[in-house]
């Protein structure tokens, strides 16, 4: 009988009877070969993997990430509560010691879902991964918190959510945004001005190969990691880097990532995207779960597997060298692009549109920070989308200094007419309010 | 009129019973170096004195193969695995003639390496050399596309006794289970036989041609003739007769544990409206993990001879035997010697039992029959969270779709069956410490006998359809037929029952009284860019163990 040096918990949710529409890629079918896979490799049988039954999250575990409009249950199916509640599931095995880590192998995914949400961007309505971190945070203290984003897809809504928050280090690697959806995730996006350097993007060019993804795990990822000692390390382990996806660009593979899972070590993955169902995720995931669980992973490997195609052209192996020694010289320079950034200013403004292709909605953002000397700073975002709704949306960071929590306060109760709802999410009180003239 | 004969552990239980209800019971002690003796004296007693033209079947439950496997007695056997990638198939070894070999099938059926038929003729002789007779052929996805077994069975054909191929044992997905189940098949095939031969031969000897049936781990029985192709069927059925003995005494339209307290262990099911669970995968019995269908039962070490200590304090029971009863010649106190210091026995030797007891009672500074009160309660009470254990486990289970999860039934048995010697104390005690219903199990001295003569016949049949390629295939039962674009989700399903019906009858099922069910139904639309290109179909169907039609009324009366 086999037994994983390392106990590793599974939440294994296909949710086969869910999908965005019939022929759309987030549909019933696409982890059914992967069930058939794992199934059929015994997987759930090898002493020390655990197989959990998601819970579901609450709307109050989603308040602590998102400012729902018009509220949680508007914009989200009770599929969306099991995919985050099976990511909270093995998060809280991880955290009680029952496991040493764990993979939510869960659908709907949830890494273009951002901070404010008016409906689904990229198939996405709730982020799981930080749904998940900031329950953790919230029961067990947890702070310093890392998530590697390895799905094809620049990981913009983590991005987002994480953007002020010195305390969570976000990478993302993905296809250049110049080449694929969202079309953002450029070297230059580093951050806001209290939390420069712990958000770093990586994009690399069209067919990268295992070699790529690999170099750029062991030469930049790894050793931002070891300096930033996370208490924890989140995979967003998409799976549309492979060589058989139909909508990118990679050419990476199921040993590729079932190295790249061992590389990095991390204490929970949970799925994102990845769509080629047959000929990639049956094998990406048997080799994660592998990985994951320290057992041997070297005869995984897809019935069309080339080594040939695997040779990386040298341009691409040069480029990615590039990419990698400037995503490390923003890491070591952070401290002076902060600086240069908040330029002695007490309050820092920014505009933004944004776009929901799933839902096909528009979003402009006003969004406002104060640059405190004594914490990362409460901010306030106001939103209008093209479905008509303006909201004032203020949030004050878990680690607040007592000045950023009053002014998060104020900002809450003193809000001007001309909101259809102002919501305050208070952190450092796990409260989340809306509209102060309905509540005294 | 039927007969049910149980080889346990220790007894050797037979009933005789007709449409009235049973006629005659008998109880003799089980030799294990000859159950064949032990079978045959038990039928001598219980049919003596009755025209043996009116015993229309035997349905015998043995532990027969079960001791084979447990004491590793077993045939050697030459296993022939095709695995393609994935797990090293090397890490499966399930015996020393143990051969990985060229041939790959993908999840939906597709060849993607053909078998190498030299290397297959160079094996055969290998394993003939090796004086081989019996032969498992495994392939991973065979019961998507069973071709690649059947090729090399084809291959090896009147160089071998018998062979097995794991796509005929089980149409479920598992290839590390389809290879024990494979293997512990072949392995168990010649004690079986030879067995079964044996039996039948000393009934022919007395002029008696009585059908022999045999009971299975799932609860249900099937013939002689056809358990000869699945032999390991029979392996760990031991809890299966009582449970099945039960299953007419509980309440119909509830949720019931039955509980059977042995002098080891205490085994424990759970009924929804009498049909006891399945295991979800198979028998799952120390490091044998297979496909073989078996009731859901959870075993604990604490019955009426498990060792009592005290530790820290506490009173600690079992998880080990040391021997029987102080009261029975035994070395250390038991739950047993507790009974009989509170008065609920009155055989065995008292003064032993409150001398093992007061030992106890003197390290806490009680007196006997404190202590004898507090052992009988920690029984119970280690009993009751082994229950909830067990409903919790149920109810754990992951489901795979939001409807399941969201409106997914939950069991929460509301009534115990207790059988087994110690059962009348223990039922009144379960009950004042508990919110459930708890009764004693009618005839519980005998149920297993009981269960074994009135199990029905089971059966299950996966089918699955792709209708890109074309294909409809029941592994199990070498069905295989081109299908069109419009098979559907209720093709599949009749074609499924279809084949249920024909496989149950031929094993031994009335045919007027099929009760089946569809167990698992799911249709995926296979979409490939933006099109969809077929349906990919999942269907199991089954009889579920049971009693045999007519007879549940027959044990309300
Ligand atoms: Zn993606
Ligand atoms: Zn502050």
């Amino acid at each position: 009988m086999l037994t994983a040096p390392n106990k590793t918990g599974l939440v294994f949710f296909p949710a086969f009877d869910w999908a965005i529409s019939p022929t759309h890629p987030e549909r019933e079918e696409r982890l059914l070969y992967t069930q058939d896979q794992v199934l059929e490799e015994g997987l759930f049988d090898i002493d020390g993997i655990v197989e959990y039954k998601p819970d579901l999250v609450t709307a109050h575990d989603i308040q602590r990430v998102h400012f729902c409009v018009p509220d949680v249950a508007a914009v989200t199916t009770e599929s969306h509560l099991i995919s985050a509640g099976g990511a909270k599931t093995i998060g809280r095995a991880v955290m009680d010691r029952h496991v040493t880590r764990g993979f939510a192998l869960v659908r709907p995914p949830g890494h273009h879902a951002m901070r404010v949400v008016h409906g689904a961007r990229g198939f996405c309505n709730v982020n799981i991964e930080a749904v998940m971190i900031e329950y953790l945070r919230q029961t067990y203290g947890v702070r310093r918190i890392a998530i590697v984003d390895t799905d094809c897809h620049h990981g913009d809504g983590t991005q987002d959510i994480y953007w002020h928050d010195p305390d969570t280090l976000f990478i993302s690697i993905h296809q250049d945004g110049r080449t694929l959806y969202p079309g953002s995730g450029f070297i230059q996006e580093t951050g806001g001005p209290t939390a420069v350097g712990t958000t770093l993007n990586i994009p690399l060019p069209p067919n990268t190969c295992e070699e790529g993804f690999l170099y750029t795990i062991r030469n930049v990822v790894r050793p931002i990691l070891d300096e930033f000692k996370p208490d924890l390390i989140i995979n967003s382990a998409g799976q549309d880097n492979h060589y058989s996806d139909p909508i990118t660009n990679m050419n990476f593979s199921a040993r590729g990532y079932a190295e790249l899972t061992a590389l990095l070590k991390p204490d929970v993955a949970v799925l994102e995207g990845g769509y080629s169902i047959e000929g990639a995720l049956p094998y990406v995931n048997v080799g994660i779960i592998l990985a994951m669980a320290g057992l041997d992973y070297s005869h995984v490997m897809e019935p069309d597997y080339d080594a040939v195609k695997q040779r990386q052209d040298p341009q691409i192996s040069a480029y990615i060298e590039q990419v990698g020694e400037s995503v490390l010289s923003i890491w070591q320079n952070r401290a002076a692009i902060q600086a240069k950034m908040q330029n002695g200013e007490n309050f820092y403004r920014r505009n933004r549109r944004l776009f929901y292709d799933t839902d096909n909605i528009t979003e402009e953002q006003q969004e406002t920070i104060r640059l405190c000397p004594a914490c990362s700073g409460t901010w306030k975002i106001d939103t209008t989308s093209s479905l008509g709704k303006r909201i004032l949306a203020v949030h004050i960071p878990r680690r607040a200094c007592s000045a950023c929590r009053r002014l998060g306060r104020d900002w809450y109760t003193e809000a001007a007419n001309g909101y259809d709802s102002v919501l305050l999410q208070d952190r450092p009180e796990d409260r989340y309010l809306t509209n102060p003239c309905n509540e005294s | 009129m039927i007969i049910g004969l149980d080889v346990g552990g220790t007894h050797t239980d037979a009933v005789l019973l007709d449409d009235t209800g049973p006629l005659k019971e008998i109880k003799v002690p089980t030799d294990h170096r000859d159950l064949l003796h032990t079978v045959t004296t038990g039928l001598d007693q219980v049919m003596a004195d009755i025209d043996p033209q009116q015993v229309q079947r035997l349905v015998l439950s043995t532990t027969l193969t079960t001791n084979a496997v447990v004491q590793k007695q077993l045939a050697p056997v030459g296993m022939i695995v095709s695995s393609g990638p994935g797990i090293d198939p090397a890490l499966f070894r399930t015996n020393a003639h143990y051969h990985v070999v060229a041939g790959s099938i993908d999840h939906r059926g597709r060849e993607v390496q053909p078998i190498d038929g030299d290397e297959i003729h160079a094996l055969a002789q290998a394993l003939q050399a090796a004086d081989i007779r019996y032969i498992g052929v495994v392939g991973k996805f065979s019961v998507r596309n069973p071709s690649h077994e059947q090729q090399i069975a084809d291959l090896l054909n009147n160089h071998f006794e018998k062979i097995f191929m794991g796509h005929h044992l089980s149409g479920h997905l598992n290839f590390p289970r389809r290879i024990a189940t494979t293997h512990l098949n072949a392995a168990v095939y010649p004690v079986h036989k030879k067995f079964f031969t044996a039996v039948k031969q000393s009934l022919a000897a007395k002029g008696l041609r009585i059908p022999i049936r045999v009971l299975k781990a799932d609860g249900g029985n099937t013939r002689f003739t056809t358990s000869i192709d699945s032999p390991g069927q029979t392996v760990f059925s031991g809890p299966a007769a009582s449970i099945i003995g039960s299953v007419g005494y509980a309440a119909p339209g509830t949720e019931t544990v039955v509980l059977d307290i042995g002098g080891t262990t205490t085994d424990m099911a759970v009924l929804i409206d009498r049909a006891p669970l399945l295991a979800a995968r198979g028998v799952d019995a120390g490091p044998h993990k297979t496909l073989i269908r078996a009731l859901d039962t959870t075993s604990i070490g604490l019955g009426g001879d498990s060792a009592v200590r005290v530790v820290d304090g506490d009173f600690q029971i079992g998880p080990r035997r040391r021997g029987p009863a102080m009261a029975f010649g035994g070395p250390v106190p038991t739950p047993t010697d507790a009974l009989l210091v509170l008065k609920k026995l009155d055989t065995g030797d008292h003064e032993r039992a409150r001398e093992g007891i007061g030992t106890l009672a003197g390290q806490l500074d009680q007196t006997p029959e404190e202590a004898a009160a507090g052992i009988f309660d920690c029984c119970c009470r280690l009993i009751l969270e082994a229950i909830d254990h067990m409903v919790a486990q149920i109810n754990s289970k992951p489901v795979y779709t939001v409807h399941e999860l969201r409106d997914g039934h939950r069991a929460a048995p509301r009534e115990l069956l207790v059988l087994g010697g110690p059962a009348p104390h223990f039922a009144e005690r379960l009950e004042q410490l508990s919110d459930y219903t708890v009764r004693v199990v009618p005839k519980w001295h005998v149920a297993n006998a009981i269960g074994a003569a009135l199990a029905r016949t089971t059966s299950e049949v996966t089918l699955f359809a792709d209708t890109e390629q074309k294909t409809a295939t029941a592994p199990e039962e070498n069905f295989n037929k081109k299908i069109d674009g419009g098979y559907d989700r209720q093709a599949a399903l009749t074609d499924a029952f279809d084949l249920l019906r024909d496989k149950a009858i031929r094993h031994g099922a009335q045919a007027n009284h099929l009760e089946m069910e569809a167990v698992e139904t799911q249709e995926f639309n296979m979409v490939r860019g933006f099109r969809t290109i077929g349906k990919n179909i999942r269907v199991k169907v089954q009889i579920k163990p049971g009693l045999m039609h007519g007879y549940a009324k027959l044990l309300e009366s």
